[in-house]
């Protein structure tokens, strides 16, 4: 008989376990260094080492390593100008980090056993608020009052805007809450899907009657799941990153 | 038979919201064949609206998404 202890519970890989620090602070907080924070920092150490690798030995011929940096900073940087135009580059490391931090955190989810801090609400949710608060301030700052035309598009007839502005403001307050859940969800669910095939196949090879002809094919079904989550993980990194320039356009320039 | 029957509604419930998926599939579908439908007539114009495709596939996404998160709150009887 195999073993049927592995991968049973799909939703196993999603707990978070302290490793260190104080379990709570004034009775109420808890302050500890998680396998999500490690994670995280993971995260952010094996982008900022890739790109300061790539930017410290430069050559006027981009060797390896130089040329993966320089088509990274291309393809942000022509999603922007396509995005939000030359004026939108102004933004552009924020939405450089943003984009990174989230494709390195979607592909370490993708090494077997790691642990897929983009699959958790918290770091989605926070990622959201960030963004969607600098276009708040920042379209605040920069046009004043004039940044409410964004819920009063122009030229339309007058009644229309009685149904039109409580539609805009419905769906501007739902951004930060699509935008979070649209990464938390695509994650969760695909790390789930991938488990439970995972799991299929175990339990089929366990049952030790004809069954077990259908584990190779749960298997393989496994394998192509696998690369559709790697395309999800990049996908999903790209969308939030375009949203984010849509987002930040709107906020330089409301009113449409 | 066991458990109480606002338990079981709770699991019919969340499975109904999961129909919401089929409105997300059919749009995201729409988007993408639509995309093709035009890339194959004027393939010269095809990369420079992969932003709008991927934009307009995110909005269609994230309405199925809601279905997604109104199961989750009617599994976790948030309400």
């Amino acid at each position: 008989m195999f073993p049927t202890f592995v991968a049973t519970d799909p939703i196993a890989q999603f707990e978070v376990k302290r490793i260190f620090g104080i379990e709570d602070v004034f009775g109420r907080y808890d302050l500890s260094f998680t396998n999500a924070s490690a994670y995280m920092l993971l995260a952010s150490a094996l982008v900022a080492g890739l790109f300061w690798y790539s930017a410290s030995r430069t050559s006027l011929v981009p060797n390896r390593i130089q040329s993966l940096g320089e088509m990274g900073y291309e393809f942000i940087a022509n999603m922007i100008r396509g995005v939000a135009g030359e004026d939108g580059l102004r933004f552009f490391p924020f939405v450089f980090t943003l984009f990174f931090f989230i494709f390195a955190a979607n592909m370490i989810g993708m090494v077997p056993y790691a642990f897929t801090t983009t699959s958790h609400i918290v770091v989605t949710g926070a990622l959201a608020l960030l963004v969607i608060g600098i276009v708040i301030v920042y379209g605040l700052m920069k046009n004043g009052l004039g940044f409410f035309k964004l819920f009063a598009p122009s030229g339309a007839p007058l009644p229309i805007y009685f149904l039109l502005v409580p539609i805009e403001i419905v769906s501007f307050l739902a951004r930060p809450l699509t935008l979070a859940l649209r990464l938390f969800a695509n994650m969760l669910a695909g790390h789930i899907t991938l488990k439970l095939f995972a799991g299929f196949a175990i339990q089929l090879a366990a049952t030790g009657t004809a069954a077990m002809l259908l584990a190779p094919l749960a298997f393989a079904m496994g394998i192509a799941l696998n690369a559709l989550e790697f395309l999800v993980a990049g996908l999903q990194a790209y969308v939030f990153a375009i949203l984010t320039s849509v987002y930040l356009n709107d906020a330089m320039h409301p009113g449409h | 038979m066991e458990g109480d029957i606002t338990q079981g509604l709770k699991y019919v419930g969340a499975g109904l919201a999961t129909l919401g998926m089929i409105g997300a599939a059919i749009g995201v579908g729409n988007i993408f064949g639509s995309f093709l439908d035009a890339a194959m007539r004027n393939p010269s114009a095809a990369p420079q609206q992969t932003g709008n495709l991927f934009v307009g596939a995110a909005l269609a996404e994230a309405l199925g998404i809601f279905a997604f998160v109104l199961a989750i709150l009617i599994l976790l009887g948030i309400f």
